[in-house]
């Protein structure tokens, strides 16, 4: 049993952490959000420098074969300073579907572009209707000789605002909710029939919300099998939620550790409001809920590489990590008082963000929900 | 990073798995399997069946007689002695008081009590709590005064558990009431049979006399049964605090509990089906569930951080805090498995009219006096308000 990090992988969440410190101070993000594009060219040019976006990646298709505690050790740092680059949407999120699905050649055209951070990729798999059910899909894909026909709508396409290149997911067979029937596809996001309705997210991120009539992809650009997307989307979204939560537990740090620190420098009745029990309690709960949290994010990874109980030990970590982004986070600012509400203060940055990340690929009722149907 | 045993480990999980099967005697077993009470006896052969094998001091040093096992080691006991449902030891003379002797006591302190705490054969009871010193534990006010080779003990204890069976106390007193309250006291050893001790029982909630008062009007304490220097008793008391936290956490007695609560919600009926389907008790369960298994973890990073050279740091509060509010929860589930069948009335003392040593409910039964019995987990060892309030200190630095 070794709770411990390698060297190699100390390395990579000290590199991650010296570039939060050194390029992410909280104004440079502000700066980076109020660009046109939302995100820096610069800053992914450095991940891809800094070889962050060959982690995820096997050897054999030109990554460095990390695991699920590389991915950890990169997003926890991220998470700590807010970083907004398509990190997670792009070579995490839509690489973890060529990497799992694609074949050889589909590979050889993608992942490259993916690494050396030279295209943006995203992944379209929400519908207005399917909420967190991956299998709920009404998009159409149409098989016409040599070519599949899309038609549909997606939501909340992450980083779809500056996509390159868009994962789909569609159906080739079946009812809306039916397991079988759901495939995957690569789709060059300017491909006529495809409408964009761009919008930022409240915790300052870019997305898109993409429209498909009679989008032509060549059969060629299916990904894995025909009707089989189901467990590739399943197994993708086991590993969005690592990473994601990963994010999150970093956030959540930062959330406590600035409320005790605010709460030692903030003086009211003549005295730091730290010195009061009933906040010192609080304060407590907050460490300790983030200790739990971290604990469950540890279960969660070693759980992932090792293949056992994944996809139960994935909604047992999201139902604990809504707990502890509500408890924190609403705490946080309920300590730091107007001045935590306020746009100024980096506190509200993060509660915006582990918020969102609550709900990202299900809410902790859904996963609660889930966890019981896997015990059955 | 990785959460397995290794080869090593799970031969040694094996062996304690096979002593367990193997060694168990027949009368103990027959009386957990039927759910029955346990008596001070039944702990005794079950204690003395583990010595034989050398293994009653699971916390002790080898050149004491003891196990000398790692914190894995000890994880892996425990979790196996809960799967088991074999008894734990009573922790007093175990796992209380003899750490200190061995730390702080004399050759002369240590050849006396050692052995006979390791056989069973002297039973512990802890004289700290008083009517004016809970929390604040320092505040005591029992007086030792010395008289020549004697010291003459005065005042009250309480919340003493199962003083009713023990032989030896160990105290704090005050030997000096004229200095700062931490630096005036002292840690003495009083036999229970001295003249002037006056044991008086305490019935709680639940029916049970698990704790009592203890009266000590004028009691002849020979000045050899001090342990270590005078007025030094309190950084002897703190010491036990730091050192042996392991299984504080109770990950491996709740996670057995939690299977049998599930096992008895499958055949708990309600209506046409069982309580295993009724998806609100269904919910609540996951979530006690998925709690127990982040403590779970908790438990074992903070144990691979002290096997890796870490001094135990105060994250051991977050044990005591989530390993008892998780013990709490449990026992609401069985009381909601349980609804009026739980209600029932059991006394403690058996038809020998002798009281079992700890309540132990099977099945549904007893499901709401343990509830009542229970609440106790939050309180003793250092409340949670208190264990929240070293976090804010020692942790967070308020």
């Amino acid at each position: 049993m070794d709770f411990s990090f390698s060297e190699e992988q100390t390395l990579l969440k000290e590199s991650v952490s010296d570039f939060v410190k050194s390029d992410y101070a909280f104004s440079d993000r502000a700066a980076v959000l109020e660009s046109e594009e939302g995100f820096s060219r610069k800053n992914l040019k450095t991940f891809a420098d800094l070889d962050w976006n060959s982690i995820p990646f096997s050897e054999e298709d030109g990554g460095f074969g990390g695991t699920a505690v590389e991915l950890m050790a990169v997003m926890e740092e991220f998470g700590k300073g807010l970083v907004v680059e398509p990190y997670f949407s792009s070579v995490i999120l839509a690489g973890s579907f060529l990497r799992k699905a694609a074949n050889s050649s589909q590979k050889e055209i993608h992942i490259p572009k993916i690494i050396d951070g030279s295209k943006i990729y995203a992944a379209a798999f929400s519908e207005l209707q399917s909420r967190y059910d991956l299998y709920d899909v009404k998009t159409s894909a149409t098989k016409e000789g040599a070519e599949y026909s899309l038609n549909g709508e997606k939501i909340f396409v992450l980083g779809g605002y500056a996509a390159d290149t868009l994962i789909v997911s569609a159906r080739t067979s079946g009812k809306p909710r039916d397991l079988e029937g759901v495939s995957l596809f690569i789709v060059a996001a300017d491909t006529a029939g495809i409408s964009k309705e761009n919008f930022s997210t409240v915790d300052g991120f870019k997305a898109a919300n993409l429209k498909f009539e009679n989008v032509k992809v060549s059969a060629g650009n299916l990904l894995g099998e025909e009707g089989k997307g189901l467990a590739i989307l399943e197994d993708v979204a086991a590993e969005a939620i690592i990473a994601l939560g990963a994010e999150a537990v970093g956030a959540l740090e930062i959330l406590y550790r600035k409320t005790v620190e605010y709460s030692k420098i903030r003086v009211q009745f003549n005295q730091p409001i730290g010195k009061f029990q009933s906040l010192q309690m609080i304060m407590s709960e907050m460490f300790i809920e983030h200790v739990q949290v971290k604990s469950m994010l540890y279960m969660a990874v070693m759980k992932f590489d090792a293949g056992e109980d994944v996809q139960k030990s994935i909604s047992a970590f999201k139902v604990q990590l809504g707990k502890a982004i509500k408890f924190i986070g609403q705490n946080a600012i309920q300590l730091h008082g107007g001045i935590g509400m306020t746009d100024e203060l980096d506190v509200s940055h993060y509660f915006k963000r582990v918020t969102m990340i609550g709900v990202m690929f299900g809410d902790e009722s859904y996963h609660l929900d889930r966890y019981v149907r896997l015990s059955c | 990073m990785d959460a397995k045993y290794s080869d090593e480990e799970l031969k040694f999980r094996d062996e304690i798995r096979q002593f367990f099967e193997q060694e168990l005697p027949e009368t103990l077993k027959s009386k957990i399997e039927k759910g029955e009470p346990l008596y001070k006896e039944d702990q005794v052969l079950w204690q003395k069946t583990l010595a034989k094998k050398g293994w009653a001091g699971i916390n002790w040093p080898v050149e004491y007689g003891g196990t000398g096992w790692t914190l894995m080691q000890k994880a892996i006991y425990f979790e196996e002695q809960a799967q088991h449902d074999v008894p734990g030891l009573i922790p007093f003379g175990l796992s209380m008081v003899a750490p200190v002797i061995m730390a702080f006591g004399n050759e002369e302190q240590k050849s006396r009590f050692l052995p006979d705490i390791l056989n069973s054969n002297v039973w512990w009871c802890q004289g700290y709590s008083e009517p004016g010193a809970g929390s604040d534990l320092a505040s005591l006010k029992t007086t030792a005064v010395r008289d020549g080779d004697h010291f003459i003990v005065n005042g009250q204890k309480t919340w003493t558990t199962l003083a009713q069976h023990a032989d030896w106390i160990f105290c704090l007193v005050r030997t000096d009431p004229h200095v700062k309250k931490q630096v005036g006291i002292s840690f003495l050893l009083i036999d229970m049979k001295s003249p002037g001790i006056d044991i008086r029982p305490i019935k709680m909630m639940d029916g049970s006399n698990e704790v009592n008062e203890v009266y000590f009007d004028n009691v002849k304490v020979p000045a050899k049964n001090l342990i270590g220097e005078e007025n030094k008793g309190w950084t002897y008391a703190k010491y036990l605090l730091t050192h042996e936290r392991s299984g504080i956490s109770a990950v491996a007695s709740s996670k057995r509990t939690l299977e049998k609560i599930k096992a008895l919600a499958v055949s708990t009926p309600a209506g046409d089906a069982t309580m295993m389907e009724d998806s609100a008790f269904r919910k609540k369960l996951a979530e006690v569930e998925i709690e127990l298994i982040a403590l779970e973890y908790t438990d074992l990073r903070i144990l691979s951080e002290v096997s890796t050279g870490k001094a135990p740091g105060p994250e051991s509060s977050v044990l005591k805090i989530k390993g008892t509010e998780i013990q709490q929860k449990l026992t609401e589930l069985r009381m909601d498995l349980a609804s009026y069948s739980g209600f029932i009335f059991h006394d403690p003392v058996g038809d020998n009219n002798e009281e079992a040593l700890y309540l132990r409910g099977q099945g549904i039964d007893l499901a709401a006096q343990v509830y009542f019995n229970v609440r106790k987990t939050t309180i003793y060892g250092g409340s949670n308000e208190i264990q929240k309030g070293i976090i804010a200190k020692a942790v967070l630095g308020l």
